[in-house]
């Protein structure tokens, strides 16, 4: 049972409490982007296994959006952090380099 | 390669056993092979058997990681049909139903292939409609299926409870000769097949790099060595963005857990496949006794191979439901695989960017039943370059908007 702190009203809520929102840090391309840039962005998806950033959404209780930083691999989590960022913060990217020295996740680690 | 035939086994009886030969030759990988396909599970070997058999293609290495058919070949629940709503669809999985019918004979190998039937049941009005329409679409599709009354579904399978309150059940697309077939036998058949053929399976050797020249493919790295190829074929389910990363493209791939179980043995009480769309549920009795039932998928990537209790708790609740008997059967294996899903939940059997790399992925939740189809498809499109089979399910469908949307015909991860 994959368990994951809420960054906003602090409940460790068990993901039955949760609905998985795909990939995180999606930087988004609409009308007017070439064919390649808005097929990347709507099909294309960073599937790694090992450390993977992620959007959750806290459904069944605060009902609000937030990131976490998990290992594919493993189960392991990393952290959570709040959805208003376009990169993860400092200390969860450290945790990771201690965890899994060496790892990639698009032009992160 | 020694037939299998009841003079062989009377023969063998009278020799104690002594002269059964390996079903494959375990060989060390050669330098070089025309045809290198990664993965060797059904879709990996069927891939491998239609080259040499329509192709002549016999120098091939399958490579595989584990163990042959130790993925998800050997973790679904064995139902095989081809009631799908969507031309493209219907012809591949049908391709591969009507393969499955004379399997054990092509490959001299007992596949078990029992078409007992397969029912889904409509427990909502959107799905009488849905199914009404996807046998009309059958029809036109030259697929035999038709949509039956609930008096026909309790004559087919005497233990359902119609009544719900839930989910009652107002009918059913029923395809009789849909079935099950004993998945592990598909693995070792095509297995033996091809070694006979000459070509050489290689397990417990993993890829860790693809070697490429000039936006050519010229090979792979193994943990057993570098081994050169002219083409090379991606079949590896649900590590297909992994290997796809080494071959520095991107996949519309995500790779969840999907887990089934079984339960105790019983004595024979249903005899046809029943699925239960609505509910996420299905389930058949296997040849031991066992029910053998499965679920959803869990909701996020995940490569472990196990899955959540709770996926399972929901399937079982609402089976109990319909198969009230059920409800005091102890289970006992519970186990989950990891399957690659792409946006539409339709396969991918296509060329790549890398020139000379072909991907045949994206199966999901259904791979079982597509396995000679999707060998047959792929071996054409890597010896010819193009199959009419595989035409519709090419990457570049993503790009122009050409989905095969089974999720919303069938309501469900099927």
């Amino acid at each position: 049972m994959l368990i994951l702190e809420c960054p906003y009203c602090g409940v460790k809520a068990d993901e039955t409490e949760l609905s998985a929102g795909g990939e995180a840090h999606l930087k988004r391309f609409g009308p007017g982007a070439d064919d390649e840039s808005f097929e990347g962005y709507l099909f294309a998806r960073e599937n790694p296994k090992g450390v993977h950033f992620e959007r959750w959404r806290h459904s069944y209780g605060c009902g609000k959006w937030f990131h976490a930083a998990r290992n594919t691999a493993t189960l392991e989590v990393y952290g959570t952090y709040p959805a208003q960022v376009s990169v993860p913060p400092k200390d969860i990217l450290k945790t990771i380099s201690a965890a899994v020295p060496g790892w990639r996740w698009r032009d992160l680690g | 390669m020694k037939r299998y035939s009841v003079f062989a086994v009377a023969r063998e009886a009278l020799r104690h056993h002594t002269g059964w030969e390996r079903a494959w030759r375990s060989p060390a990988p050669k330098r070089r092979y025309d045809v290198v396909i990664v993965g060797a599970g059904g879709h990996g070997l069927a891939t491998a058997y239609y080259l040499g058999k329509n192709f002549g293609i016999t120098n091939v290495a399958v490579i595989e990681k584990g163990w042959l058919g130790g993925g998800n070949t050997g973790r679904n629940t064995t139902i095989i049909r081809s009631n799908y709503l969507q031309d493209a669809s219907a012809a591949i999985y049908e391709k591969a139903r009507s393969l499955y019918e004379t399997m054990s004979q092509d490959l001299n190998y007992n596949v078990m292939f029992s078409p007992r039937g397969v029912m889904m049941l409509a427990q909502t009005q959107h799905e009488v409609r849905g199914y009404k329409r996807t046998a009309h679409a059958n029809l036109l599709q030259g697929v035999a299926t038709e949509f039956i009354s609930p008096a026909r579904v309790k004559e087919l399978v005497p233990i359902i409870h119609l009544e719900g309150p839930r989910y009652p059940v107002l009918g059913a697309l029923w395809q009789p000769r849909g079935g099950t077939a004993r998945h592990d036998a598909v693995a070792w058949g095509y297995a033996r097949a091809c070694s006979a053929m000459g070509m050489d399976i290689i397990q417990q050797c993993e890829v860790t790099g693809v070697r490429t020249e000039n936006g050519q493919v010229r090979g792979v790295e193994t943990t057993k060595g570098a081994i050169d190829c002219a083409k090379l074929g991606i079949v590896v389910a649900g590590h297909s963005s992994v290997l796809a990363q080494m071959a520095g493209f991107r996949l519309p791939i995500e790779s969840l857990a999907l887990q089934a179980l079984v339960s105790e043995p019983i004595k024979p009480c249903m005899d046809v496949v029943v699925m239960a769309n609505t509910v996420h549920g299905y389930m058949s009795q296997s040849d031991k006794g066992e029910m053998v039932i499965g679920g959803g998928t869990d909701g996020f990537n995940n490569y472990t191979q196990r899955g959540s209790f709770h996926h399972i708790e929901e399937t079982v609740r609402a089976l109990i439901e319909t198969f009230p008997m059920i409800s005091r059967l102890k289970m006992l294996r519970q186990w989950g695989g990891i399957v690659d899903m792409t946006g539409d939940r339709s396969p991918i059997l296509s060329k790549t960017p890398l020139e000379g790399c072909f991907v045949n992925c994206g199966w999901g939740t259904g791979g079982f039943k597509a396995i000679p189809g999707s060998g047959w498809a792929m071996a054409e499109l890597m010896a010819t370059g193009a199959s009419p089979l595989a035409a519709e399910f090419s990457l570049s469908r993503f790009r122009e908007g050409r989905f095969i949307d089974e999720s919303v015909a069938a309501g469900v991860a099927h």
